[in-house]
């Protein structure tokens, strides 16, 4: 078994999405060779070198990766996969436009969202937004495989000491441009790692009162999420969208305000360790869900938590 | 322009899918089936392309069994011109479904494929990346929006960190994200319409495409039930509860 993981940066910083990738591939060998590519990348490089796990490091510098052009990774990917028998990202968006692209290019049947490794060809993934978990077996030569983070630990970021290789760029493409982007900038914790969330839906109203949420998240020290109802309404962006198709949270602490528990919102954050929920129906799917339940009006409810905490 | 939208059908989103007894699937005999929503959207943003007069044609392409045909019609309902049912067997691979919607959009020269970002049935996420990768074609994956120019159509793409534009060239493939569109409702007179619109009907055979899978499943499991915890009556009791029962805060 030999691993090759992409690492997803922003070119200073190593995301810790990465991390728990690192040890998904731990579980399915332990030889596994960490893929950066990138421009100006070498802090990137540096931190995956100090993870735990990791034999090598191939750092690609080129402008041809400034930007997470799927095209051009999954080109470079597809330059030095000879010899691996996996290739696993996280299942972000970033690994999930890549890994299929490129098990395309190569003819490989990607396996999506891995929530456990069995062995090296065994792994269980949920589907129907995780209302039930399929085991399946890749009979392909080589395994290509995104990894729901929250599944998996973060690998240590201080013990490892990998060797640093560089690798040459493969081509790029003419037909794909970056022209700009509109990035969410926040003092907060990142939403995917963060160890307390706390999440609005449709009973917010409208996104002014998400600074409500805001307030209660930085006493708790957490991030701010929302239901695809409250992105849909326009209160908040389409990053803070938790859910079946938006992103997948597990952190200590869930409270969820205002929102009522669709199916395709528990999907993404059912495997929390503890749920709160605060809602004004009691008849709300999430309550079943809750490990407290708080049948009161949130206008009430958030500000009384607030002054609580503050005590 | 052509376009080509692969739709599939897919237990509908408002069903509480329930695990077979025997652990092969989740129940689908006597199960309402729709479109998946996110096809849905797809069909709406191809045919918007062609109301604003950047497309000529709409085509839909369904793969399955012969039930593909309600969702095919209901997506000619909605008011695409003419669909392509590929007779196959259920459950294939996103990389066989790829492969078809590859060989249909060089049958038809299609100028650009819009699919669904993902199937809210095996969430895979997969088809429409490896529909470009395959088509050597440029990818624009989780769009909310797209507009044709000169060049070809610059896109926004839904990302993890936020919003990200892009300029591809044409021909090319997209995906489609939620906010994207807001789907239509097929109306009445659509509907009877609809039932006239030519559906052509294709075997795995006639594009060349080997559907045997490459991913087994071996079992499908219930996931571990949460069990509904207690109910609090104000924020002291729930702070308490917080910090010396689940002892999660400070």
């Amino acid at each position: 078994m030999k691993i090759l993981v992409i690492a997803e940066h922003d070119k200073s910083a190593l995301a810790p999405a990465t991390q728990n990738t690192i040890t998904a591939a731990g579980l399915v060998g332990d030889d596994v060779d960490v893929l950066v590519a990138g421009q100006d990348c070498g802090a990137v490089a540096a931190a995956v070198a100090r993870t735990a796990g990791v034999s090598r490091v191939l750092v690609c510098d080129n402008p041809a990766y400034a930007h997470d052009i799927t095209e051009n990774i999954a080109s470079l990917i597809q330059s030095i996969v000879d010899g691996y028998s996996h290739v696993m990202a996280p299942a972000t968006t970033f690994g999930k436009a890549l890994i299929p692209y490129t098990a395309a290019l190569c003819d490989v049947q990607a396996v999506s969202d891995i929530s456990e490794v069995v062995d090296g060809e065994t792994f269980v993934r949920p589907i129907y937004a995780g209302n039930a978990l399929a085991t399946v077996r890749s009979t392909d030569p080589v395994k290509m495989i995104t990894v729901r983070t929250t599944a998996f630990e973060l690998a240590d970021g201080e013990s490892g000491d990998a060797e640093i290789q560089n690798v040459d760029a493969a081509s790029a493409t003419g037909n794909v441009s970056f022209v700009d982007q509109m990035l969410s900038s926040s003092e907060r914790p990142e939403l995917t790692s963060a160890k307390v969330v706390v999440s609005g839906g449709r009973g917010m109203k409208n996104g002014e009162n998400f600074g409500m949420l805001e307030k209660l998240a930085d006493q708790l020290g957490g991030a701010v999420g929302a239901s695809r109802a409250a992105v849909d309404a326009g209160f908040v962006p389409n990053d803070y969208q938790v859910g079946q198709t938006g992103k997948v949270v597990a952190p200590d602490l869930y409270v969820a305000v205002g929102i009522s528990g669709a199916i395709q919102h528990l999907a993404g954050m059912k495997d929390s360790k503890v749920i709160v929920a605060i809602n004004n129906d009691e008849e709300a799917p999430i309550f079943q869900v809750a490990d407290y339940g708080w049948n009161q009006d949130l206008f009430d409810a958030v500000p009384a938590l607030q002054a609580e905490l503050e005590k | 322009m052509k376009i080509l939208v692969p739709v599939k059908r897919v237990i509908d989103a408002n069903i509480r899918v329930r695990v077979k007894s025997d652990n092969t699937g989740v129940e689908t005999a006597n199960v309402k089936m729709a479109m998946n929503p996110f096809c849905e959207i797809a069909v709406e943003e191809a045919l918007r392309l062609r109301e604003a007069g950047h497309a000529e044609e709409v085509i839909l392409v369904s793969a399955g069994p012969e039930k593909c045909q309600e969702t095919l019609r209901a997506g000619l309902a909605m008011g695409a011109d003419r669909g392509i049912h590929i007779a196959a067997q259920d459950n294939l691979e996103p990389l066989t479904v790829a492969k078809m919607i590859q060989a249909v959009a060089e049958r038809e020269s299609t100028d650009l494929v819009i699919l669904g970002k993902q199937s809210i049935d095996d969430d895979n996420n997969q088809t429409g990346q490896m529909v470009a990768a395959l088509m050597r074609r440029p990818l624009g994956s989780y769009i909310s929006k797209i507009e044709k120019n000169p060049e070809g159509f610059a896109i926004t793409r839904e990302i993890d960190a936020g919003l990200e534009i892009l300029q591809i060239t044409s021909p090319a493939v997209v995906t489609t994200d939620l906010r994207l569109n807001e789907p239509r409702y097929a109306s009445l007179p659509n509907i009877m319409k609809a039932r006239k619109k030519p559906i052509d009907k294709l075997t795995p055979e006639d594009l060349g495409v080997d559907t045997r899978r490459r991913v087994v499943v071996l079992e499908v499991n219930e996931p571990p039930a949460r069990q509904a915890g207690v109910l609090v009556s104000d924020a002291a009791e729930l702070v308490d509860k917080l910090r010396n029962e689940a002892k999660v805060i400070k």
